[in-house]
């Protein structure tokens, strides 16, 4: 069978993702560089019966989502910067209310108003810590078209799995580059429906007991079981409660959900990895010039290899140890001042041979630029 | 193909980004091949210096940005004086005697052709002169079969100016042929 | 239906304080919904932050407890994912009008199904008496220990200018009054905003020697007229209660399905 070719935007392959992944609820803002995922969606998501509504600031797009998932639909909203602040708060309240939801935060120059045209990835821990209070959270990210489409799938597919919001950390250069797109087969990707109660009407149901599995089933807005769903810390029911040990017990619950599944949910792609000296870590479309230097530097022997993290929140920190304490040196190619390097030193056994190859002036990093950091930590000048 | 690095330049109107997409949409939808299309983007929508990159492969591109373009289009005067000196040695560089007065050697196949002035005495609409331009790229230099950057043109444009466009197609590329060069 | 049945007991007696007017509020909503006969799977309450945004946990009712201010924002995605849903927004008036006032105009002008319900006690309860923007000029609190200088919204005029087309407001004394508007509100197709003026003793009561819960009820039932009155036409400065706006112009939520139409005609 022929495949769907697409030549499309990374922001529109995101859209792609999400519709193939079941989404049916978009609220947003317009803010650049995420701004085709809502325009795209606005057009789409009627086609399908689904629904689409613009609000009137960041907050509220990310609240009307958070309403829309208790309906029982899967949920997204775009962004970026200045928007992805915003949203924080209601970030925070997904994370304790556990409603599963995604935010696709097409990174731009920051802080501020910062750098709206040009590419950065510099909310790599705002998507950590961004919320207040101790929380954890799963944040995805992708190099290219395919990927975008691939992450955006599996980013709903965690978000249900594991009742929480799931942060897509993708960047301008990405989500404005036009590329090919093959559109994947339906039953291609796994695509994970939401976990319902099977408890019928009249029985107890307790929205807030997990499964031996760690999973919670979800009843929708609307059907029989009515319950109480709160930011506060809640019981087994939603209910408010200040006992220390349902406080203690569910703080604890929110982060091992995330936490004690690391390896479920980490996602990385390796290019010349196998017998690498030196290991370029990098993710997003920085990776695309990290790749681009191993491919040409491969071609003359050197071995230079490229580990392209797909996932950066749970820190896959298990594989950056496997896969990099061997190494002679690590690069970590990022555009901002050191944020993932920071977490790489502290995985591996030996943190002072970890460097950052990084630019943060608005450009896309060249593949030039990571040589010469290379030939620095080598030895061989600038 | 070998990997083939183009860059159209222009100011915010001239329909630059459009002809790129349209390139770089034909490689990939008619032609099978791998093409990235970048464009620089500034606050204004209309009227500043427009940039759009495209890569043409057979092979998977990365990195998406070019350094030295084997093509370059430049459409203003400005972009012309910015862009001239990234041309790759031996590429092909492109210009208007309307917008650009070509003041530089150039390492490079240099030709500047009344693309424009061609548009307004045989058409009269500016409005097909991107589509002009592409066709007279490709009768300089066939990329590939013009006949799948056609597809692409009347796919995209509303279909009372199919016709129009690909008249501005054949035109443009009945004038580049004139300039083609054997390398 | 019996009004007990929408409550869930075990949260009794409420958290509010002595001679609060929001147990009132409560009360007339639940009477309200009980005259109307809606299911209790068919009602979803949000709410916002603050001694108002504690009143969706007493009902048994899907019940969203959101963020301080953002109870129409996530209510507005409540129901335009399910309009058949009744969504009721009970809100405070620092909820509704300071942190909340974005997403208030908005949700009026969007004339969205919702039914909004403005509990103005004229005062932050819950951190302790802070003055809001409804409190008014001259009001003293802890945040005003020199009295105000922040004039106060008039809510009914405010959502009216918005584009909300079911605008009522009426007091904790005038319990018949409330139920009256409240069911009207619920029944209404279009954004409603019932504004109900509750009285706060414990702090806006004593901050301002406005007396006990009984002399604040005696202050609402004096201090207001109804709309079109003699009493309101002799005496403009008294507050007036009554029906605003009861206007019939396209809902969000039809208006959108309309979209769906035409978008899978393409």
């Amino acid at each position: 069978m022929t495949k769907e070719i697409r030549f499309v935007q990374g922001n529109e392959a995101c859209v792609e993702g999400a519709l193939y992944a079941g989404c049916s609820f978009f609220a947003g803002y317009p803010i650049t560089p995420s701004t085709e995922i809502a325009e795209l969606l606005a057009a789409r998501l009627p086609q399908h019966g689904g629904t689409f509504i613009q609000m009137e600031d960041e907050i509220a797009a990310m609240s009307a989502i958070i309403g829309a998932s208790l309906t029982g639909n899967k949920v997204l909203t775009a962004t970026s910067g200045p928007g992805f602040s915003l949203k924080q708060e209601a970030i925070g309240y997904a994370c304790m209310a556990e409603v599963p939801c995604v935010v696709a935060n097409v990174q731009r120059g920051g802080p501020s108003t910062g750098n709206p045209t040009h590419v950065a990835q510099g909310d790599i821990n705002q998507a950590r810590w961004g919320t207040h209070g101790d929380h954890s959270i799963i944040a995805l990210t992708a190099s290219n078209h395919q990927d975008i489409f691939k992450m955006t799938v599996d980013a709903f597919n965690l978000a249900e799995t594991y009742r929480t919001p799931v942060i897509l950390l993708f960047d301008e250069a990405v989500g404005h580059l036009r590329a090919k797109l093959e559109i994947p087969t339906e039953g291609e990707l796994d695509v994970v429906d939401r976990l319902r109660t099977s408890l019928p009407e009249g029985v107890n149901y307790h929205p807030y007991l997990p499964r031996e599995d760690g999973r919670l089933p979800m009843s929708d807005f609307g059907d029989s079981h009515r319950y109480n769903v709160t930011g506060l810390f809640h019981d087994m029911w939603g209910f408010p409660t200040a006992d220390p040990t349902s406080i203690n017990d569910l703080l604890h619950h929110l982060v091992d959900k995330i936490e004690n599944n690391v390896a479920d949910i980490t996602r990385y792609k390796e290019h010349f990895m196998d017998d690498a000296q030196y290991v370029l870590v990098s993710y997003g479309s920085s990776a695309r010039s990290a790749i681009h230097l191993a491919t040409e530097r491969r071609a003359r022997g050197e071995r230079l290899g490229v580990l392209e993290l797909q996932s950066i929140w749970p820190f896959p920190k298990e594989l950056i140890r496997e896969k990099c304490d061997g190494a002679r040196a690590v690069l970590v190619c990022e555009m901002n001042m050191g944020q993932v390097v920071e977490h790489v030193r502290a995985a591996v056994r030996k943190p002072n041979r970890v460097f950052l190859a990084n630019r943060v002036d608005g450009k896309l990093i060249t593949p030039l630029d990571i040589k010469k950091f290379l030939r620095m930590i080598q030895g061989r000048g600038a | 193909m070998e990997r083939t690095r183009i860059v159209f330049s222009g100011s915010g109107g001239q329909g630059v980004i459009t002809a790129a997409i349209i390139l770089a949409e034909a490689a990939v939808i008619k032609e099978g091949m791998e093409a990235v299309q970048s464009q620089s983007y500034g606050a204004a929508a209309r009227g500043g210096a427009t940039r759009s990159d495209i890569i043409l492969s057979d092979e998977p591109i990365n990195y998406p940005g070019i350094l030295q373009p084997d093509i370059l289009v430049c459409l203003t005067q400005s972009v012309y004086t910015q862009y001239a000196g990234i041309i790759r040695p031996g590429g092909l560089l492109l210009t208007d005697p309307r917008f650009v007065k070509p003041a530089k050697e150039a390492d490079a196949y240099q030709v500047c052709v009344p693309i424009y002035d061609m548009v307004m005495e045989k058409i009269g609409k500016p409005i097909v002169f991107n589509i002009s331009m592409l066709g007279t790229l490709f009768g300089i230099r066939p990329l590939f079969n013009p006949d799948s950057l056609m597809e692409v043109i009347a796919e995209r444009v509303p279909k009372g100016f199919v016709e129009l466009n690909k008249k501005a197609f054949t035109l443009g590329l009945e004038l580049g042929e004139k300039y083609r060069q054997n390398f | 239906m019996a009004v007990q049945e929408y409550i869930r007991e075990r949260f009794f007696p409420q958290m509010w304080c002595e001679g609060c007017g929001h147990g009132t509020i409560l009360n007339s909503l639940l009477r309200a919904i009980e005259d109307l006969g809606i299911a209790k799977s068919d009602i979803v309450m949000t709410s916002g932050i603050g001694c108002s945004a504690r009143i969706s946990g007493y009902v048994d009712f899907h019940s969203l407890h959101t963020m301080h201010g953002r109870a129409l924002a996530c209510a507005t995605g409540v129901k335009m994912a399910k309009p058949a849903l009744n969504v009721i927004v009970p809100m405070g008036d620092g909820d509704a009008l300071a942190i909340g006032g974005n997403h208030f105009i908005h949700a009026c002008r969007r004339n969205i199904d919702i039914t909004a319900i403005v509990m103005n006690n004229r005062i932050y309860g819950m951190t302790g008496g802070q003055y809001s923007p409804l409190s008014g000029v001259g009001t003293m609190a802890t945040t005003a220990p020199y009295s105000s200088i922040d004039n106060a919204f008039d809510v009914a005029e405010l959502a009216k200018a918005a584009g909300a087309t079911f605008v009522a407001r009426t007091t904790t004394y005038h319990v018949a009054e409330a139920v009256t508007y409240l069911k009207k509100a619920i029944q209404h197709k279009g954004f409603s905003v019932v504004e109900i003026m509750t009285q706060c003793p414990t702090y806006y009561g004593r901050k301002n020697k406005k007396g006990d819960a009984v002399e604040m009820l005696k202050w609402f039932k004096e201090s207001t007229a109804k709309l079109g009155s003699k009493e309101l036409e002799n005496n403009p400065s008294l507050i007036a209660r009554g029906i605003f706006a009861d206007e019939d112009k396209p809902e969000y939520c039809s208006e959108y399905n309309k979209i769906i139409e035409r978008a899978s005609r393409r």
